[in-house]
């Protein structure tokens, strides 16, 4: 079990970040000079709608303990809609997560524009922080895709 | 009891063969047992002597419509309430020819499921229905007589509806939508401690064989190429560990389907391994309501699903899983 400097646990976290704000948002966030943790693993998508639902099962099968979304602010989606197909799928993917009882806190969509390079590094210290709370993710790993 | 005979249907598809309307009758066989029976396609008034009818005829044929209507022709097809449901749905996305289907509407009174009577009598060779009883005779000629409704399967206790949405003829009488509680089973799973809940879904879907039976017969898993027959998956096969990795194929498998399902059923019916599988589409289609608006896949042809749709001021994803507790 990976551990920091404090012995405290470092998860593997799995960002999906639209093309065109929330990546772009995180190169900001490094023109900036903030930090995040180093956990956080970036995807780049073309829009935050390409997530398909299987993609985060995905992630977890294979032993991410969090996956976060970003996208476009509602309104403002570079293909005018995507991300509100994104709210609508992921609302449903996240509430039928819970009723099989897999902790909520592993799984968040959060909005963050081209120019929120401050907002991007907060959510992903905070998201890190909820999630090294959690620990391990066991409940959606699959011994199948161990290799 | 149902209140339409195999000789009222008999005459039907024998008069519509006659006149031309029809050219194929789809309908029941009998399988190995008098209770498994199988659907078929009967092309001449001869065939039509292996036509069987009784409680047991609880198939969904809208999806065999998919492929049936391939053939040249118009192919005869009676539908329960239920199934008239997944007809219009399949038309809404245009998976098959209207004009080469002729639907007749039957009443249904409930269909049986033989593993609860199994289960209460043993192993039996025939059913008999005389009105709310069933006289079942055993394998070794005991008999048993109990009341019909203690072997209706889980869909029928909790029936949606028992009107018919779409027929080009009715055989009996039209009933009304009903009022079946169908999401309490959701509701008393949600009042679950999270620990509760996945142990109760691991109990379950860890008893899954992957057979895929789920998905072939589902009236809404159309797709000619599914994600999970793919062999650089990983998943297609069942692991030969006692873990829970089914989750992943079941989450999916009702994902795809949210929003067009029905809730017809018939992935419960078919599971060999009897795992209820409706309650996950259930929770689907009890989350869509609450958030989007009361919708019924299938009600009308041409309904724009709630996952093809969106609105402006549409729930964040962070308040779903809780207001997803709230009721309808």
């Amino acid at each position: 079990m990976p551990l920091n400097e404090n012995g405290e646990y470092r998860p593997l976290i799995v960002a999906f970040c639209c093309n065109w704000c929330s990546y772009a948002g995180a190169d900001l966030a490094g023109n900036n000079r903030l930090s995040y943790p180093a956990d956080v693993k970036i995807i780049r998508v073309p829009c935050s709608c390409r997530v398909n639902p299987t993609f985060v099962l995905r992630a977890f099968q294979r032993g991410a303990d969090g996956v976060i979304l970003c996208g476009c602010h509602p309104g403002d989606c570079h293909y005018t809609s995507g991300n509100y197909y994104t709210r609508r799928r992921m609302a449903l993917l996240f509430s039928m997560l819970d009723y099989l009882g897999i902790e909520k806190e592993r799984t968040r969509v959060e909005w963050v524009s081209a120019a929120e390079g401050a907002k991007f590094a907060s959510t992903m210290n905070d998201f890190c922080k909820t999630v090294a709370a959690l620990g391990e993710s066991k409940r959606l790993e699959d011994l199948r895709c161990k290799k | 009891m149902q209140e339409i005979t195999r000789d009222q249907l008999l005459r039907k598809a024998k008069e519509l063969l006659q006149n031309g309307t029809v050219d194929r009758v789809m309908g029941w066989k009998k399988g190995e047992f008098d209770y498994d029976l199988t659907p078929a396609v009967f092309k001449t008034e001869g065939d039509l002597s292996e036509f069987v009818y009784s409680d047991f005829c609880g198939a969904n044929f809208s999806k065999y419509l998919v492929s049936e209507t391939r053939a040249d022709g118009k192919v005869l097809v009676f539908l329960k309430p239920c199934d008239t449901y997944s007809f219009n749905q399949l038309l809404t996305e245009h998976r098959f020819d209207r004009e080469k289907v002729y639907a007749v509407g039957i009443p249904c009174d409930g269909m049986l499921d033989a593993s609860k009577i199994r289960a209460a009598a043993g192993d039996f060779t025939t059913v008999t229905a005389h009105g709310d009883k069933l006289i079942v005779k055993t394998l070794f000629d005991g008999e048993v007589e109990a009341d019909r409704n203690a072997f209706l399967p889980d869909r029928c206790v909790n029936c949606k509806s028992k009107k018919h949405v779409c027929y080009d003829e009715l055989l009996g009488t039209d009933g009304e939508v009903l009022d079946s509680h169908r999401f309490d089973e959701v509701e008393k799973l949600e009042s679950m401690t999270a620990d509760e809940r996945f142990a109760f879904w691991q109990g379950e879907l860890s008893r899954c064989i992957r057979c895929n039976a789920c998905r072939d017969v589902c009236p809404a898993c159309t797709c000619e190429k599914c994600v999970f027959d793919n062999p650089k998956s990983g998943v297609e096969n069942k692991a030969a560990a006692d873990s829970f990795e089914e989750k992943m194929f079941h989450i999916i498998r009702a994902f795809h389907v949210a929003g067009r399902c029905t809730d017809c059923g018939e992935c419960s019916r078919v599971c060999p391994q009897h795992i209820p599988l409706h309650p996950l589409n259930r929770k689907f289609i009890k989350d869509i309501n609450t958030f989007y608006g009361a919708y019924q896949a299938g009600e009308e042809v041409g309904t724009r699903a709630p996952l093809t749709n969106y609105s402006k001021t549409d729930i964040e994803p962070k308040d779903a899983a809780e207001r997803g507790k709230t009721h309808a």
